[in-house]
């Protein structure tokens, strides 16, 4: 019989400090109650949360050890959603490969278009224009925005706020209205290709993003007043799934997780890409990694990149989109149809793919989500040898045994939700 | 269809005291039966991938399918009326919906949102269920990847109007088949059909 | 190309067995039973001081005479270097090396992702089981050339085999040891997971559900 391990019960209620702000009031139930009733502190239950609850984020099954009602072990099991992406790519050509990647991290579409452009330009080494690296700045932050949009609104269902998921549902509908606009799809996007975008911003878009960041910020605004300083949100959120940054780092985390904890690693900042290192921002970063630091840290960085997008549009340059390259990128239609030459690189386009060198390229960007990384190998054919995504929501998903050992059931939901995951990328 | 003259096998078989003709009275409580049902359709939401963003962008305030008796977001398959699978699903998670399905009391219908439920979509590879209604019945396909909100309204109003077409006599809506002895819903052949590749799929199984 | 190539090869001669640079990365190739102590060098040393594992993965080639690389990626927090090493496993040994889980935690799915997929062994993982696929899957590995596609079995055959995996019987041994469990399983159903077999829990036979 395998013996009971000894857990302190962190039990606490919420309570209001002096100055008004929520705090826990730590109830010393616990061991003092297993010491008075040891036929109470009895045995484990093991139960089972998923593939298909309404609290884990898509189909994530939990099995969970418990003690009364504290966690003692949990045990993600993942792959409910593996649609074999990578083995997908294998047989696709690289600009073919495209709308694949909108469906891994559905949340933040256009960012991974981006990662995959520029980790395919990175392997042919081919230079994108000006004006292509500052709409996909655009692309990148609007899907930072509109994902963490989704991550709050559905915190704070799992934490019991209904509301901001209203509020914020609403603000991603004009965000979807421009991408829309701009791609013809609110959510599968496929927005970019190898040199360059499948088209460009059309009239109109710049004036409603501008229109868009003024006015965001108002409903952020009411957000923060409604959850920051919430006795309930506070006393549900402080102090729950802390991890210290050297065991964030430990587990490969990145992203908010590890930003919450103390930790200044982001991928813009530190291995920049898109010039992010001539943009003015700031990068939140946390100091207990408990849940509400990484909500604070989430919450700040879509305010900011608000800010960046306000920068972008206010230099973005005229010029062409695509890479002049006609090896690389399809010709324009009107040359295609005058030109013998134009039409013999469309029909390779189409029918072969661009040919990569022999290589390998890992091309690392700042997800919302966290590092998302795609590692291609290529053996000199149009089709990739290998496709690698590195995840960061599978990743970081790995470390929730870790951060939910001690604490109670329901902070076990609040933790699961803090590590946004999205389970298209997690199982790809 | 009508009415059939003796009590047929079936899980309501033995509730029929006595067959009726269909009449005025018939007639009416088909009515009112159907639109209390077709009216207040609880979902199930069993929501995989990106379907499900679109759905969940369906229930909040812009498109709103609360004006169609849905909010009530049904996460236990007891208490739901409809099976809406929206999003790919992968062979891992066909015993689960099969089991949910299996869970829901009849009255229920089943909605297939998006072209990865209704066909497997993209993902024509070892990984995916080619079409969710190899593993259950579906009564309503929407296609789209992923269909617009109105999208899925449209294909919500059209199982309402399905809804309101069933009749309290007919057992056989209400029949329900469980697994075969094989473990499958329909014939090897059937799934096997159902499941080849079209379109640019037949050229994708070549690597390089 | 970046120095700690050179500082690897000072460190363990023969062990590195070739070094290329490929879209400005660093690539160090590394004999596979050596890697534990490789990587734990380039964490613990403080001139390298790789702290951070970004990711651990494998490559088929194309080419059926080329090993299979596992593919180790390593980043230094601090002086923002980035390395990526590989360590060829021969096609025509059984697929093992050794688990880096001791020198980083996060490397645990990872490495269950590698064997789920291309079916390398991780010696001395903590719990080396299937993490995409279901347990009991018996198709194969899916991320190999020999692969194919759309699996080795039929449509029919693979909804069929999907649907008899009874979701409840994927419990780990882990699982089930917790106490509760272990004691209250019918007794059958023991002996069968003591034999290592898993997902064949029979269902109740047909047509003995209860007439209405």
């Amino acid at each position: 019989m395998p013996e009971k391990r000894s857990i302190e019960l962190n039990l606490a209620t919420t309570g209001i400090d002096d100055r008004g702000a929520g705090m826990r009031v730590p109830l010393g139930i616990g061991t003092a109650l297993a010491e008075r009733e040891p036929d109470l502190g009895g045995e484990h239950m093991l139960i089972n949360i998923g593939p298909q609850h309404p609290a884990t984020h898509g189909v994530l099954r939990l099995v969970v050890e418990l003690d009364g009602e504290v966690v003692v072990r949990v045990i993600p099991h993942v792959g409910y959603l593996h649609s074999g992406f990578e083995k997908l790519g294998e047989y696709r050509h690289y600009n073919q490969i495209i709308p694949l990647t909108d469906r891994m991290d559905y949340l933040a579409p256009m960012s991974n278009n981006v990662v995959l452009a520029l980790a395919v330009e990175k392997l042919m080494g081919i230079e994108i224009t000006e004006r292509c690296k500052v709409l996909r700045v655009i692309a990148c932050e609007m899907s930072r925005i509109i994902s963490h949009l989704v991550w709050l609104g559905t915190t704070s269902i799992d934490i019991g706020a209904f509301t901001p998921f209203l509020w914020l549902f609403q603000e991603r509908e004009r965000i979807y209205n421009l991408q829309e606009a701009w791609t013809g799809a609110r959510l599968t996007t496929s927005m970019t290709r190898v040199g360059g975008l499948m088209a460009d911003i059309p009239d109109g878009f710049e004036d409603g993003l501008r229109d868009f960041c003024r006015t965001f910020t108002k409903t952020l605004d009411e957000v923060d007043r409604a959850l920051t300083r919430n006795a309930i949100w506070c006393g549900r959120t402080q102090g729950i799934g802390a991890l210290t940054g050297a065991e964030a780092i430990n587990y490969s985390l990145s992203g908010a997780m590890l930003r919450a904890s103390g930790v200044a690693y982001d991928v813009r900042k530190d291995r920049p890409y898109l010039d992010y290192e001539t943009y003015d921002f700031d990068v939140p970063i946390g100091e207990h990694g408990d849940v509400y630091d990484r909500y604070l840290v989430r919450f700040e960085e879509t305010r900011q990149a608000g800010r960046i997008i306000e920068q972008a549009l206010d230099r973005l340059p005229d010029g062409p989109i695509n890479v002049d390259d006609p090896r690389v990128i399809l010709p324009p239609k009107s040359a295609v149809m005058n030109d013998m030459e134009s039409m013999i690189f469309h029909f390779k386009h189409v029918m072969e793919g661009v040919k990569a060198p022999v290589g390998e390229a890992y091309m690392p960007i700042e997800s919302p989500k966290g590092e998302l990384g795609y590692y291609f190998v290529s053996d000199g054919t149009a089709k990739p040898v290998r496709w690698r995504v590195r995840p960061p929501a599978f990743i970081n998903l790995a470390a929730l045994p870790r951060m939910s050992e001690g604490h109670l059931l329901s902070d076990l939901i609040a933790i699961n939700a803090s590590v946004d995951i999205v389970m298209g990328e997690v199982d790809r | 269809m009508g009415v059939t003259a003796e009590p047929t096998a079936g899980p309501g078989a033995s509730h029929i005291v006595a067959p009726v003709s269909p009449n005025w009275v018939t007639t009416r409580l088909d009515f009112l039966v159907n639109w209390a049902r077709s009216n207040s359709l609880w979902p199930m939401p069993f929501g995989t991938a990106c379907c499900a963003i679109e759905f969940m962008a369906a229930a909040a305030s812009r498109y709103d399918i609360a004006r169609f008796g849905m909010e009530r977001m049904s996460f236990s398959p007891r208490q739901a009326d409809v099976l809406l699978c929206a999003g790919r699903l992968p062979f891992k998670l066909a015993p689960v919906i099969r089991r949910i399905y299996d869970q829901m009391p009849q009255p229920k219908w089943v909605i297939s949102m998006g072209a990865c439920a209704s066909t497997g979509g993209i993902f024509d590879n070892y990984a995916m269920v080619q079409g969710i209604d190899t593993v259950v019945p579906v009564d309503v396909y929407v296609p789209g990847c992923p269909p617009r909100p109105e999208g899925l309204l449209y294909g919500i109003l059209l199982l309402q109007k399905k809804v309101r077409g069933e009749t309290l006599a007919d057992h056989a809506i209400r029949e329900e088949r469980p697994l075969d002895e094989r473990g499958l819903r329909l014939s090897p052949q059937l799934v096997d059909e159902l499941s080849e590749p079209f379109g640019n799929s037949v050229h994708q199984t070549r690597s390089a | 190309m970046n120095p700690s190539a050179a500082a690897l090869r000072a460190q363990f001669d023969a062990a590195i067995t070739r070094v290329t640079e490929s879209c400005g990365d660093t690539i160090v190739y590394v004999d596979p039973t050596r890697v534990r102590e490789i990587l734990a060098w380039l964490k613990d040393a403080p001139e390298q001081d790789y702290d951070y594992l970004v990711d651990i993965t494998a490559v088929e080639y194309r080419d059926a005479g080329l090993p299979i690389d596992v593919v180790y990626q390593v980043f230094s927090l601090r002086r923002k270097a980035f390395l990526r090493l590989k360590a060829p496993l021969d096609k025509r040994e059984p697929l093992a090396i050794d688990s880096v889980v001791p020198i980083w935690a996060g490397a645990d799915w990872m490495e269950r992702e590698v064997y789920d997929m291309f079916g390398i062994t991780f010696r001395e993982h903590p719990d080396l089981r299937r993490i995409l696929m279901w347990e009991t899957y018996a198709e194969g590995y899916p991320l190999r050339k020999d692969f194919p596609l759309r699996g080795r079995f039929s449509r029919a055959e693979q909804v069929r085999q999907a649907l008899g995996a009874n979701p409840e019987a994927h419990y780990s041994m882990e699982e089930l040891s917790i106490v509760q469990a272990a004691t209250e399983l019918p007794a059958d159903m023991r002996d069968r997971l003591a034999r290592g077999e898993r997902g064949k829990i029979a269902e109740p036979p047909r047509g003995e559900t209860t007439d209405a």
